[in-house]
């Protein structure tokens, strides 16, 4: 066991980790943060996106052994702050999401597009969320979120 | 029907504030599944919950020498193993056949086999451990001995002389065959102006719902009650599967089924390791979890669509079909899949090939076999995308044998809109299609021309585009001669409970249930609309047997349909309870009254008299001072079930305009277009959603996804990796549009919409891809259409 102390969603936690412990059962199992989901455990759904020092990372190919001192976000710690309020609502109000299994981490990969690619694209939308998995909805509403969010945010920053 | 009349109760108007069928209200379940708030399966925890994990074959075929647990049992953390024999001891095993489907045979299946394993991935054996981590250190320790056999896995020899038959008691591979005969196809063949033939492949591919089968089971000792946490469609079925297997009394099992992440047809089914799970809660006393890991999906949730189909088209010299001859067959892996059998896909194709054509002489087979692959069964659309490719690959073909439009030859031979009722050649019953009125909508969306002139510039350049449609039937709303009449005990009638609260909010209890597709929104809606509260007013009751009238679940898009119906009906009877209550208090004649947003009104004037949380609160707390023997019953259950219909047809078509790269044969997906009649739109948000979902689920299958076996049964796309599934980038901009042709069978009148867009997505793409190779002399009808099948159609390797 490795003991670690890291900062989650700015709470400071401790905790000792089996070395073989994955992020996203870290935050399941021993944290109790269901928010964010395990969908292949292999790196290619992007369930499990969340965000470590400011990057968002593939919660499933990260050990938490190697997570001492870090400052993690998931998507209860997103949503608490209202960093994207807007993006939500406008999840809500085109049903951008059906089960909403892949809906966590469509919204921290969506977050990472508002903070780094503010002039986005349509197509560098679809680009930039194609590691993210949706059987559901077809990523056409999805997309249209991002898109709008995106829109409304260079609208009122050009106030 | 009574004197209600759609129009009565406000179904086609919005001038009332709480007219809320027809508009997109949001789902009110979106915010807490954008937060990351909802709960599924595997975000429930017990006390004293262990975890299970399973060794599975890694074998097509091959008997079960012995099992070493000692090496397990000593691992950290493990609690028990269980083997097929631990298992069979209190648990029966069952047989997936309906009665209905004549002929039709499968062996029984026990939860862990016995003596040989069938398919790799079969589970075979379990470990219980105090974490899922520590359950699967226990299976690497089990030592299993292994003797080979050989596997039948090619369909195309599974009835041939010196096929392994895999259940030898069966006496051989068949489960199946069915054929279906109209008219007299061999004269109208042998006078045909021109036959067209062609021979298709359908893919074997799989759901891959984002989150995994699930499971959690809690056998009490104390009170004998087995309460099962699960992800599944069908809550009610599983109740009674558990019950019957485990020797249980039904009323003994509780289903509770909170979020689910994605079922698509996926979570439907009896799976061994889940009933497993049920059965080791029962021996232990404790609750266990199993929740499959990715690899686990891919060779154990059931697959789908494995068809290789040989089918003619006959047409005279004026474009009119005269008829269709179609010879299906599947492999459909080691058992029929429980209980609704693995034989209903390859009857879909019988019932489903030509629907939208008007036409007179009709043969098709299917043959349904046995092989040592994962199982298949039921997957969203049911046999429609195999149907619709092989009825719209040929009706194409057949136009270009013509040298007519593809648009024209549809324009002749689709079922005129006056014609209905109709019965079809293969006997299907249709109360109401609207496929003229579809493809004038669709004409309108889809510039044609534009597209046609962009088509030929493309090609001068060396660019190849092409524009496919594809006309489609769904079957939509089943009856009980879907699987009731085979002996199922699946339900086809639903129910729902309305009832008022004393601050004046409405909870809905149904026994339909939620995966991501909006039924709770609709009932909140219905309900909303037919008691006459605001929407937020609502809350929802899906997904717990022990709490929600006796019901199907969501299935063959019976939701909105059947669900909504009941949901209709019991929101309305509320509403009259509400008004003699309100009539006595206020004295009033019921019929003078109204209830809209939460207020009693006076129906002229609209001017209020009385809040509903005022009536809660006199009825609830001050009884006393209502009339003596006033009925007060302020909750109310109606059921519904179809009963002119078996099922309720629904149609569309749909047009898919794409670009394939013939020096890669990458195949690009340009822009895609769906119109479809799903009855009267409960919310146009969710249906659009639902069918450009489905859409992007058909171009998965004829695109990428596919289960691939090498000769020995070994599954060699495990992983998400290699089992490829539509990515965004991928994904075109998908529009969609709506003709409404109710049913009459209900007072709501909407019929399915989930499958729409799968059934008729591959075929339209197939269209189109064969539209742009046209000029170059190439045709591909084998899907996944992979740039290796493309390049090889193209001649280039
Ligand atoms: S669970 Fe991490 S990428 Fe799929
Ligand atoms: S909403 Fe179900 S996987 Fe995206």
């Amino acid at each position: 066991m490795i003991p670690i102390t890291l900062t989650v969603n700015g709470e400071r936690v401790t905790r000792h980790v089996e070395p073989r412990r994955h992020l996203i059962d870290f935050l399941r199992l021993d944290l109790g943060l269901t928010g964010s989901h395990a969908g292949c455990e292999h790196g290619v759904c992007g369930a499990c996106t969340v965000r470590v020092d400011g990057e968002i990372v593939r919660g499933c190919l990260v050990l938490a052994a190697s997570l001492d001192g870090a400052e993690v976000t998931t998507i209860e710690g997103l949503s608490d702050s209202g960093e994207v309020a807007d993006l939500q609502a406008e999840f809500v109000a085109r049903n951008a999401a059906q089960c909403g299994f892949c809906t966590p981490g469509m919204v921290m990969t969506a977050a990472d597009i508002l903070r780094h690619h503010p002039q986005a694209s349509r197509a560098e939308i679809r680009e930039h969320l194609s590691g993210n998995y949706c059987r559901c909805t077809g990523y056409q509403a999805i997309v249209d979120a991002v898109e709008a969010t995106l829109a409304q945010r260079r609208q009122e920053a050009g106030r | 029907m009574n004197e209600i009349t759609p129009a009565s109760i406000g179904l086609s108007r919005e001038d009332l504030p709480n007219s809320y069928i027809g508009r997109s209200v949001p789902r009110p379940n979106v915010p807490k599944l954008v937060q990351g708030r909802a709960t599924y399966t595997d975000d429930v925890v017990l006390p004293r919950m262990l975890h299970a994990a399973f060794l599975r074959s890694p074998h097509a075929h091959a008997r079960i020498l012995s099992i070493e647990t000692a090496a397990a049992l000593a691992t950290p953390g493990v609690v028990r193993v269980f083997t097929g024999r631990d298992i069979a001891e209190v648990c029966d095993p069952w047989v997936a056949v309906l009665d209905h489907l004549k002929g039709m045979k499968s062996a029984p299946q026990h939860p862990l086999p016995l003596e040989r394993a069938t398919w790799q991935g079969e589970p075979v054996v379990a470990v219980v451990a105090e974490s899922r981590a520590a359950a699967e250190d226990g299976v690497a320790a089990l030592r299993v001995e292994w003797e080979p056999l050989p596997a039948q896995t090619d369909m195309e020899t599974a009835l041939a002389p010196g096929a392994v038959v895999i259940h030898p008691e069966l006496g051989d591979n068949l489960v199946f065959t069915r054929t279906a005969t109209a008219g007299d196809v061999e004269a109208a063949f042998a006078a045909a102006h021109k036959v067209v033939e062609a021979t298709f492949v359908t893919a074997r591919h799989t759901g891959v719902t984002l989150e995994p089968r699930s499971i959690i089971a809690d056998y009490n000792r104390a009170d004998g009650t087995l309460t099962v946490h699960q992800s599944t469609q069908a809550p009610h079925m599983m109740q009674g599967v558990f019950a019957k297997h485990l020797r249980l009394r039904e009323s003994d099992v509780r289903v509770i089924c909170k979020d689910v992440g994605g079922s698509f047809g996926i979570k439907v089914h009896v799976y061994p390791d889940e009933v497993a799970v049920a059965a080791m809660a029962r021996i232990m006393g404790r609750p266990v979890k199993f929740v499959a890991d990715r690899f686990e999906s891919f060779t154990s949730d059931i697959h789908a669509r494995d068809h290789r189909i040989k089918a003619r088209i006959a047409v005279d010299a004026q474009g009119k079909i005269l008829g269709f001859d179609v010879d299906d067959l599947t492999g459909i892996g080691p058992y029929s899949v429980y209980p609704r059998t693995s034989a209903i896909e390859g009857n879909q194709v019988v019932n489903l090939c030509g629907g939208p054509y008007d036409f007179v002489n009709y043969r098709c087979t299917t043959t349904v076999v046995l092989q040592n692959k994962a199982p298949t069964c039921q997957y969203r659309a049911v046999g429609h995308p195999i149907a619709t490719a092989v009825t719209e690959g040929l009706v194409d073909m057949a136009a270009e044998a013509l040298g007519m439009d593809p648009i024209a030859f549809r324009r002749i031979n689709l079922i005129r809109d006056d014609a209905y009722p109709r019965t079809s050649p293969s006997g299907m019953r249709f109360e109401g299609l609207s496929h003229h009125a579809s493809l004038d909508k669709l004409l309108e969306m889809v510039p044609v021309e534009k597209i046609r002139a962009d088509q030929a510039a493309q090609r001068a350049r060396g660019v190849y585009r092409g524009l496919g449609f594809a006309s489609f039937i769904e079957l939509t709303n089943p009856s009980p001669f879907m699987y009731g009449i085979g002996g199922a005990r699946i339900s086809a009638q639903d129910g729902a409970t309305v009832r008022m609260d004393p601050d004046g909010s409405i909870t809905i209890a149904s026994g339909v249930t939620e995966q991501g597709q909006g039924t709770e929104a609709i009932l909140a809606q219905i309900a909303a609309h037919g008691v006459g509260v605001p929407v937020e007013r609502v809350k929802v009751i899906t997904g717990d047997t022990q709490n929600t009238p006796y019901g199907g679940g969501t299935w063959a898009c019976r939701g909105a349909g059947i669900g909504g119906e009941a949901a209709l009906q019991s929101a309305l009877a509320l509403r009259a309870q509400i008004l003699e209550v309100a009539g006595a208090m206020l004295q009033a004649k019921p019929e003078t009254l109204d209830v809209v947003m939460g207020e009693v009104v006076d129906r002229a004037s609209g001017t209020p008299r009385l809040s509903l949380a005022e009536l809660g609160r006199i009825v609830y707390f001050r009884g006393d001072t209502l009339p003596r023997d006033l009925p007060r019953e302020l909750v109310q259950t109606r059921h519904f079930i179809t009963k002119e219909y078996p099922f309720a047809f629904t149609n569309g078509i749909q047009a898919c305009w794409a670009e394939v790269d013939v020096e890669t044969g990458m195949v690009k997906v340009l822009e895609h277009w769906c119109v479809e009649d799903c009855g009267r739109v409960i919310n146009p948000l969710l249906v659009d959603e639902q069918v450009r979902g489905g859409i992007v689920q058909g171009l998965g299958g004829a695109l990428y996804e596919h289960c691939v076996y090498d000769a020995e049964g070994n599954l060699l796309t495990t992983t998400l990796a290699d089992y490829l599934v539509p990515m965004s980038a991928e994904m075109p901009d998908i529009h969609v549009g709506h003709v409404e042709t109710p049913t009459r069978e209900s007072l709501l009148g909407a019929k399915g919409a989930g499958e729409a867009g799968t059934a008729g997505a591959p075929a339209a793409l197939m269209n189109a891809i064969n539209d742009a190779l046209r000029p170059l002399g190439a045709r591909v009808t084998e899907q996944p259409f992979t740039p290796a099948r493309i390049l090889k159609a193209l001649g280039r390797i």
